[in-house]
């Protein structure tokens, strides 16, 4: 079971506590009336789905309620850093400290 | 004759505590500290199973978890009887029942055991084979008449219990700072070393007595004092340490994610005699900061014909039983190895009073210490030898060698193998860890760690005694120092205690020859052959091999077998060993009982059961009960006479005649506050918010991203920024999850507070003409008339004096309300409506009336009549989308090509031809008779008391354009006509809605 750190708790809690929501930093275009077809269907439907680091969201659904965003390595299953909504995706070289 | 293998002294049995037995029905006797397979050892039963496949004739191969022949069925009373348990790690106890598997009628005369004579229809493959064919009479017909019915019969291990289990097992969470999995001497070392500098310890191992290869070690000192007395010394400062948890009969049987281990325990019979309440098994979730892995290592068999005879076993179990028991596995042993440890098993039970009737080693010199120490003993040793057979059947009676000097038969009753030792790497694999070949040993070692783990001892390769207390010493240490502690690792000093080398991996030259049965996976009954013949047949990689023999995939795992099984496809396919590949170790090391996983969720903890406040009220009323997600919803109230059709009839018509109470308490409830709350409502609804007046309520449809419709409901204005929100009783999680998503991620500028108040409020739907008159003499404060509270319009005031939030609503099509009350007043002021009700005939009714009524009127069912491919559109609710509202949730989906497409399936009523008949529900439905091409589903269908007849909901491709159409609903190979029809049946115009 993943232990993961909630960015707005500040402390790891297992991973019963979260639940997925899926890629992050898929963003709602801002006007969906102008968006044509196609660009529409790739916010709808397309996603990633890399071999190594991907951004994805999680909710603290059992805890604080938040939605977060998280990168992790999809080959390792480890968890690189998480971070709060709206906050740009950090460098994964680089992954910042979080509480425990 | 009582033991008759058993020493008169010796062994960490207790001689003055006899017990008795039976296994397969017949009594025998044993002794406290025996194992089931040590007191068989001890009264010289050999055979005590009949493998998997070929129903072969089997004993015991080891004295311990690798074990893959002995695997009994014990019988503990009533729902007490657990298949497929290993006979050398069941503690023996009083009166014990142990039944052997795989057999019919007996043990010796076991009809499966034509199997062994016909193997050669059985070759490895043979399910592929024959799935696939032959088609001996039409396509398939010799599997589904001949094999298959068969292969059901035979298949699988042991006997699934019967009746349910009476005992308990509990499930705990633990953490530690380092766990440490397995108790011989590393891991020892390991628990000592870490838990002397302070930190917490836990201290894990699936035998019944922690020591590991320290509890058969009879010459060795560690310290200058003897390993035994070492041992308990160890034990007893270990127990004495408050930090310490040790956990005897407790497997680590899986490595998880983020140091998170699985331990199963089995509970000792002294504790379940001492409290009746013990559970069974305890499994433990433990999260540790550093773990330290001493698993040890397993004996390889050697692969030669018919090496599965009952008395073939490993060397070194022959000393555990021995050393532990006091038992001698024969009265006269051969010896075949290819590794030194098997000449300590030799000078032991020379010892011992067994004779040695020679030891032959495959390798052409055996030069080391305990070789040297055997050969002044004065046993006969021939080295460059090789071992061609097991003669006898039920019980080994002699073995074949072949030497410089031609082919030997020796008598002997057991034959003791060595191929020597393989490291178990299995945690180390499970945590992610890679593997890395020794080729100088032949052995595959743990490489680096990708979590917080270190292994020590002997699966490590580190084989030695001296060897192995100092590499756990320090592993202790190393764990213990980086959680924070100061530890030091100690040093040990051995004596006695040589250094044992060799080994073999595969089939000797020669000793698998085709026409032989030379056994690799004595589990799932894989020879040396059917691997040879995989390669042939082109399976190239260990993982094809696996899954084409199933060797490696019985319940053992291939403990015993896997090396032997890679090393003969190397040989095969000519490629060095590492090239083969390595199969996977999986979750877990050794079966865990279904118990111990369920622990409490079974019976009325399985689920979390939800019950409104009405739900007493309707038990005593006769209500029966449906599920629907956690909740128990009153489904019809049935008199006496009553079935449910006539119940649910009857429901419906008083309650278009007169009047209806409905628990409606489950619906989901979301407050939704703050300046911003009707911004987001036009976000996530289709309709128009804005402008909803105060106290005026409006049916909402929400739709997902993809312009799907996810819930509905009736959402009320209490306040400029307050909404009482109503979602389904299903939807009522999922629909808030959905707010916050889009509020807290999406529009995280607007001001919104969301709260689920649905256990806040229990409903008690009022429904029918006479509804205003039966809650008029209840209610405080609100002007009830028409005119004053129109239909969809909310008030707030008091309902028996209680507060109450009141909504002029309908599911049904007639004046309706909904009393919104606090669930604590729910059921009295049910009762006060249920007695004033009399006077007016007043029905309780049910979901089945509910789901009938709302049918007539064509009201929808998220979930029932929309599927998650379903549009406004497509379900008649273009009506409910505020065609000026610029965006919302959905909105821009709906203008994608396929959302417009003329064929879309649309929601529509059914008639059939035959008024009485009823269709099924998810019926499908065809243009014309006969036809396989469906072009829709049904998706309600009631019989009607309001039309006198049967009805229909369905969706079909441009259904509304087919209005009157004749069309067929399929019934197995019948078509049933019906004819399509609006789906509004009843008060078209809605007159009723306003009594």
């Amino acid at each position: 079971m993943l232990l993961i750190p909630c960015p707005y708790c500040e402390t790891s809690r297992p991973e019963i506590e979260f639940r997925h929501a899926g890629e992050a930093h898929v963003a709602r275009p801002l006007d969906p009336e102008t968006a044509g077809d196609k660009t529409w269907s790739e916010y709808l439907y397309f996603r990633a789905n890399p071999k190594g680091v991907i951004a994805e969201r999680w909710r603290h659904v059992s805890g604080c309620g938040r939605f977060f965003n998280c990168l992790r390595d999809t080959i390792s299953d480890k968890i690189l850093t998480t971070y709060r909504a709206g906050e740009p995706r950090p460098d994964p070289q680089a992954p910042k400290e979080t509480g425990r | 004759m009582s033991q008759r293998f058993r020493l008169s002294a010796g062994g960490r049995i207790d001689r003055g505590r006899p017990l008795e037995f039976t296994f397969d029905g017949k009594s025998y006797s044993g002794y406290h500290g025996d194992t089931l397979a040590s007191a068989l050892v001890a009264n010289g039963v050999k055979l005590v199973g009949r493998s998997y496949k070929y129903h072969r004739p089997r004993g015991l191969l080891s004295a311990g978890a690798e074990e893959p022949n002995a695997l009994v069925g014990l019988v503990e009373g009533p729902g007490r009887f657990t298949p497929n348990l290993r006979a050398t790690q069941i503690p023996l106890t009083q009166g014990l029942v142990a039944r052997s598997q795989n057999r019919w009628p007996s043990l010796k005369y076991d009809m499966g055991g034509v199997n062994d004579a016909l193997s050669p229809l059985f070759s490895a493959g043979f399910y592929y084979k024959t799935f696939m064919g032959p088609n001996w009479f039409g396509k398939n017909w010799a599997w589904l008449n001949v094999f298959e019915p068969i292969v059901r019969r035979a298949a699988g291990l042991g006997a699934a219990p019967t009746e349910p289990d009476p005992d308990c097992y509990a499930q705990y969470f633990e953490h530690c700072d380092v766990l440490v999995v397995g108790s011989g001497p590393a891991g020892l070392a390991a628990a000592k070393s870490a838990a002397l500098s302070g930190a917490r310890v836990i201290l894990c191992d699936d035998s019944l007595e922690f020591g590991g290869s320290l509890l058969s070690e009879a010459h060795a000192t560690i310290d200058g004092v003897a390993a035994q007395v070492w041992l308990s010394s160890t034990l007893a400062e270990l127990a004495a340490l408050p930090n310490v948890r040790l956990m005897p009969r407790t497997q680590a049987f899986g490595y998880y994610a983020e140091n998170f281990l699985g331990l199963a325990e089995i509970v000792s019979a002294q504790e379940r005699e001492a409290n009746p309440d013990a559970p069974r098994e305890r499994l433990w979730q433990v999260r540790a900061r550093e773990v330290v892995l001493a698993c040890g290592a397993i004996e390889r068999p050697l692969v030669f014909p018919d090496n599965d005879r009952p008395g073939v076993m490993l060397a070194d179990s022959a000393r555990v039983f021995l050393r532990r028991h006091g038992a001698q596995v024969g009265k006269r042993v051969v010896i075949a190895t290819a590794h030194d440890s098997a000449y300590r098993v030799a000078l032991d039970l020379h010892g011992a009073g067994v004779e040695v009737a020679g030891i032959f080693d495959l390798r052409d010199s055996a030069d080391g210490e305990q070789p040297r120490r055997a050969r002044e003993a004065g046993l006969t040793i021939v080295t460059g030898a090789r071992i061609a057979g097991a003669l006898g059947k039920l019980a080994v009676s002699a073995a074949k060698v072949e030497t410089a000097s031609g082919t030997q038969t020796i008598s002997c009753d057991a034959l003791l193998v060595s191929g020597g030792w393989t490291p178990s790497v299995h945690l180390h694999s499970q945590s992610r860890g890679k593997v890395v070949w020794d080729e100088a040993r032949g052995i595959f070692l743990p490489g680096a760690s990708v979590q917080r783990e270190r292994s020590a001892g002997a699966c490590k390769g580190e084989f030695g005694l001296g060897e192995a207390l100092n590499s756990g010493a320090l592993a202790g240490a190393e764990a213990a120092r980086a959680t924070g502690f100061a530890a030091a690792a100690a040093a040990y000093t051995t004596e006695n205690a040589p250094d044992t080398l060799g080994g073999f991996l595969g089939d000797a030259s020669g000793a698998g020859a085709d026409q032989a049965k030379a056994f690799v996976d004595f589990q799932n009954d894989v020879c040396a052959k059917d691997i040879r013949l995989a390669v042939r047949e082109g399976m190239r990689s260990i993982e094809h091999v696996k899954r084409y023999t199933t060797t490696g995939m019985a319940t053992d795992q291939g403990k015993t077998s896997n090396l032997n099984a890679l090393a003969i496809a190397a040989k095969a396919l000519d490629v060095p060993l590492p090239q083969v590949g390595l199969t996977t170790f999986r979750q877990p090391y050794t079966p865990v009982s279904f118990g111990a996983f369920a622990g409490a969720s079974r019976g009325d903890l399985f689920d979390p059961i939800r019950r409104t406040a009405i739900h007493d009220w309707a038990e005593e009323h006769g209500a029966a009960f449906e599920d629907v997600g956690l909740w128990k919803r009153a489904w019809y109230f049935a008199r006496r006479g009553e079935d449910m059709h006539a119940a649910v009839a009857r429901e419906c018509r008083r309650t278009r005649e007169t009047v209806g109470l409905f628990d409606a308490s489950t619906l989901g409830k979301i407050e939704v506050v703050g300046p911003d709350a009707a911004k987001l409502l036009e976000k996530l609804y289709t309709n128009p918010w804005a402008k909803l007046e105060v106290g005026r309520c409006r049916y909402g449809v929400m739709l997902n991203e993809q312009g799907f419709i996810m819930d509905d409901g009736v959402i009320a204005r209490l306040a400029p920024d307050r909404f009482h929100v109503t979602t389904t009783t299903g939807g009522a999680a999922r629909v808030l999850h959905h707010m916050e998503d889009y509020l807290q991620t999406e529009f995280p500028e607007l001001k919104v507070w969301l709260t689920s108040t649905s256990e806040q409020w229990a409903v008690i739907a009022v429904q029918g003409p006479r509804a205003r008159d039966l809650i008029a003499p209840f209610v405080e404060g609100i002007d009830l008339s028409r005119e004053a509270m129109p239909h969809m319009s909310l008030r707030e005031g008091r309902f028996c004096g209680a507060p109450t939030r009141l909504m002029r609503v309908s599911f049904t099509g007639e004046l309706g309300f909904e009393i919104n009350i606090a669930p604590e007043y729910a059921r009295s002021i049910w009762a006060a409506l249920w007695d004033a009700g009399r006077d007016m005939d007043a029905v309780a009714y049910g979901t089945e009336a509910m789901h009938v009524m709302r049918a007539e009127k064509g009201y929808i069912i998220v979930g029932q009549d929309t599927d998650g491919t379903m549009t406004p559109a497509d379900a008649g609710l273009e009506w409910a989308i505020g065609k000026a509202k610029k965006d919302f949730v959905g909105k821009r989906s709906l203008r994608r090509p396929d959302m417009i497409a003329p064929n879309r399936k649309q929601l529509v009523g059914l008639f059939t031809d035959d008024a009485r008949l009823v269709l099924g529900e998810g019926a499908q439905i065809v243009a014309k008779r006969g036809s396989t091409q469906a072009i829709g589903h049904v998706t309600s269908a009631y019989a009607s008391p309001a039309l006198g007849r049967s009805i229909a909901l369905a969706v079909v491709e441009s259904g509304r354009s087919r209005m009157g159409e004749g069309l067929f609903v399929r019934l197995g190979d019948a078509a049933i006509p019906v004819s399509v029809t609006d789906p509004i049946f009843y008060d078209k115009k809605g007159t009723r809605l306003d009594g």
